[in-house]
């Protein structure tokens, strides 16, 4: 406990407990793993040493200012991000050589060049003014880009640890009644309210019990686990702790993918000082209540993500679901009452208890309260981890968060709730985001992935790309899964190589409906949705593959090749150096032109050409 | 610890290298996987000779641990490269051409996913997102990431880690 360092001048949190720190100026260097992977690890040394020659002492407390390594700030396509507290500018894009001219700043002007450029191209200081996180609110994400993920004592100052404190002197029943009247319903996927499931576990009295977070985050596209995990593990950990004491269990896990390095080494770290520090263990805070916490690491199976796999993967054993006629609330691991919980599900928890759950539910919809975390990737301009209050409308984070479509382009569809969820088509764009509206429409919220395509996006590939990810991930165990998948494989990839028939499209959806009716698991049950959706809003873009071999969006290769439009072309070259087998040429006042014989059909000419001049052709007309 | 495992294969044999991963963990049941977790990480496959040695300290048939070592998609039978570059398929690169990557992968290699080259040096992967996708197209080559790959810049990329290999190598 000898060399703590005090909590740099943030703005005051959700928690709020910031204010009582004398402000120190602070830089925040993100180091979530977008940035690292552009080098935010160099940029910290090289402010660190910046500071260094300018005689300033970032280590020891002093007046000098303190370099912290934060995580995601959940905008890493612009990253490495840095900012400086308490003068609230945030720099994007910065690189090492960036580091003496921002130390040399501090306390002056700020360096104008690594601003955000708003819309109109001016210059934006603050984080808030960036439109990007100006309609965020961040609850599960509070501290994170805030806090030195390894620094308990940041944690702390932020307002960590009160809600465990709190909880101590509260009975099993009074936590659930808390949670019970936050509303809260589980963000990993299936929305299940999280009090109701611990009052069952608290209610059973065999013993032990356990407490599992799952952070194996198998939904492709989505990354709010991880960087919850990455920037802000105490908070996990103290929901999972929190868990513990509803429904009296002393031993908890942390499942997490094996891939998420950076996640399992931070919560590693996380626990052993929680531990050392009287958080977890064997008496926590001096209650003589006990938690011990465990991390296993994933095996790279998506199915490991449903629950039951999941404690039967902890267990040593293949990771396959059981039917659930008995709840694992009652009978999960080992057999024994159970209660598993998302990532983001725990990291609200210690709001909730502190802030009261009458508080938490006056936020978002009346069946669905809180925020929640969405990842928006894809054709959007602005990418990124977003926060935003239950029932907001895909308009208001596709267009006023993500600004817009890339390039202007068409708005085609959004896909969300990953391999489980559906696409959503333009006319329901007004729609609002929460558990139960999106289920509605054949598509699903789901773990929080949000992905945009644009009119370059073929949805029978869309469909085909889920079942395929599907059909590997199957575990097999039940015939209508395992089967349908392979069987809608085989359909779907027919249609986008040229062989579709006439009455696929009728087969496939009664496939579909035969696997939601009789898998054994939600995995089955659930895989319709990416093939009915695309089926039901898009059926013309299926018809036109099977019946005139052809893709309308000009993506699947075997029916597609690409033209130049002479009149359009204006000879800039973009297309020849963007193609990866170089048979574009030209030259300068004279349009270019494609070998189409070679073309492999990838589109990236198509991408880099700013003049719509390269257009894609079926293939049978140009051959 | 890391260390302490690449010691062991380089002076003693692969035996001792598994005895050495198997030791860290109690002999139960449930740490099977992340056992072969270990071994997969140090040998880059789960070498047939493991199978026995683990099976007698966690106390579970060969079946069963040969259930785990082709269920789990993090664990291979078969030895893999020495570098492993994975390419991320997760949705959000998907969309931005992981399949082009893939394909000029193919031609700068000569190898399909989940093959490994002739001489060992690459293995290609196909993974589920790797949570980047603000980043995608994004790959990994071992640990690092590669963020918003362009078809045009892997053969340098890959040529990068050839050479570093043949620097580094004593053999
Ligand atoms: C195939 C499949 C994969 C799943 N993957 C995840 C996952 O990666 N992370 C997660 O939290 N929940 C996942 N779930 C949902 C879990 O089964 C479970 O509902 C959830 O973890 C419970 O926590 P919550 O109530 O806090 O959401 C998955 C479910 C299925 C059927
Ligand atoms: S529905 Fe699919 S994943 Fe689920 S148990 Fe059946 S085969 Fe396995
Ligand atoms: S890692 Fe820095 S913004 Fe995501
Ligand atoms: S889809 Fe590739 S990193 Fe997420």
């Amino acid at each position: 406990m000898s060399e703590r360092t005090t909590v740099c001048g943030t703005p005051p949190t959700a928690f709020g407990a910031a204010t009582a720190v004398t402000p120190r100026r602070c830089l925040l260097v993100c180091c979530g793993t977008g940035c690292r992977a552009n080098n935010a690890m160099g940029l910290a040394d090289a402010l660190e040493a910046a500071a260094r020659d300018a005689g300033l002492d970032v280590t020891v407390s002093s007046d000098a200012p303190q370099i912290k390594r934060t995580g995601c700030n959940g905008f890493c396509e612009n990253g490495p991000i840095v900012k400086v507290h308490p003068d609230d500018i945030s720099y994007y894009k910065v690189k090492p050589e960036d580091a003496e001219p921002i130390i040399a700043s501090l306390g002056n002007e700020p360096v104008a060049r690594l601003l955000y450029r708003g819309e109109m191209r001016q210059r934006l200081t603050r984080q808030i003014d960036n439109p990007f996180y100006a309609h965020q609110q961040k609850l599960a994400l509070r501290n994170i880009g805030e806090i030195d993920p390894l620094v308990i004592a940041d944690y702390v100052a932020a307002g960590g640890y009160q809600a465990l404190k709190k909880a101590l002197q509260m009975s099993s029943e009074q936590i659930v009644e808390e949670v019970i009247a936050s509303g809260l319903r589980g963000r990993g996927g299936a929305g299940f309210p999280t009090g109701i499931k611990w009052q069952t576990a608290a209610g059973y009295p065999a013993k032990p019990k356990y407490v599992i977070c799952n952070g194996d985050e198998g939904d492709p596209g989505a990354f709010m686990d991880r960087s919850i995990l990455e920037g802000d593990p105490h908070s996990v950990i103290e929901g999972l702790t929190i868990a513990a004491l509803a429904i009296q269990a002393e031993q908890g896990f942390l499942y997490i993918r094996d891939e998420y390095g950076l996640a399992l080494s931070n919560i590693a770290a996380a626990i052993a000082v929680a531990e050392a520090d009287g958080y977890l263990g064997d008496d926590i805070c001096g209650s003589g209540r006990k938690l011990r916490l465990e991390i296993v690491r994933g095996g790279g199976a998506f199915v490991c993500g449903e629950s039951t796999a999941l404690m039967a993967s902890i267990e040593g054993r293949v990771g396959e679901p059981r039917a659930k006629y008995v709840r694992s609330a009652e009978k999960g691991l080992w057999g024994q009452p159970t209660v598993l919980n998302n990532v983001e599900t725990l990291a609200n928890i210690p709001y909730i208890i502190l802030n009261g759950g009458a508080e938490f539910a006056k936020i978002g919809t009346a069946g669905s309260t809180g925020t929640k975390v969405f990842s928006l990737v894809g054709k959007v301009n602005r990418t990124g981890l977003i926060e935003v209050p239950m029932g907001a409308s895909l308009r208001h984070m596709i267009y006023d968060i993500g600004g817009g479509i890339k390039r202007d382009r068409p708005f085609k569809a959004v896909q969300t709730g990953g391999p489980s969820g559906g696409c959503i088509p333009e006319g329901q764009l007004d729609l609002a985001v929460d558990f139960d509206t999106l289920d509605a429409e054949g598509a699903m919220m789901g773990s929080g992935g949000m992905i945009v395509m644009d009119e370059h996006d073929c949805m029978v590939e869309v469909a085909r790309y889920y079942v395929k990810l599907l059909a590997e991930e199957s575990c097999g165990k039940c015939t209508p899964c395992r089967e349908g998948l392979r069987q809608m494989l085989g359909i779907l990839t027919d249609i986008t190589e040229g062989r579709g028939q006439v009455g696929d499209i009728e087969l496939l959806e009664r496939i579909c409906a035969t696997m939601t009716a009789a898998s054994l698991c939600a995995l089955g049950k659930t895989a319709a949705n990416p093939v009915l959706s695309t089926i039901r809003h898009f059926r013309d873009e299926y018809q036109a593959h099977i019946r005139d071999r052809s893709c309308p969006a000009g993506v699947c290769p075997a029916l597609t090749v690409y033209v130049i439009d002479a009149e359009k072309c204006t000879s800039c070259g973009a297309c020849s150096r963007a193609c990866p087998v170089g048979i574009v040429s030209g030259e300068k006042k004279v349009p270019y032109s494609i070998q189409s014989e070679k073309c492999i059909a990838c589109g990236s000419c198509r991408d880099a050409c700013r003049f719509d001049a390269v257009i894609a052709m079926r293939k049978e007309e140009v051959a | 610890m890391v260390d302490e495992n690449s010691k062991a294969t380089e002076t003693g044999s692969v035996a001792e290298g598994i005895h050495r991963i198997i030791l860290k963990y109690p002999g139960q049941r449930r740490y099977s996987l992340a056992i072969l977790q270990d071994v997969q990480k140090e040998f880059k496959y789960i070498p047939e000779e493991a199978i026995p040695l683990i099976k007698r300290h966690v106390g579970v048939s060969e079946g069963q641990l040969y259930a785990l070592a082709t269920f789990y998609k993090a664990l291979s039978l078969t030895p893999k490269g020495q570098h492993i570059i994975k390419l991320c398929d997760g949705t959000a690169c998907h969309l931005r051409g992981t399949n082009n990557l893939l394909g000029e992968l193919g031609r700068t290699l000569g190898i399909a996913a989940d093959e490994r080259t002739v001489d060992g040096k690459f293995s290609l992967e196909l993974v589920n997102c790797v949570g980047s996708c603000a980043l995608a197209p994004v790959m990994i080559v071992d640990d690092d990431y590669h963020g918003k790959v362009t078809m045009g810049q892997l053969p340098q990329v890959i040529e990068e880690y050839r050479d570093e290999q043949e620097g580094g190598s004593d053999e």
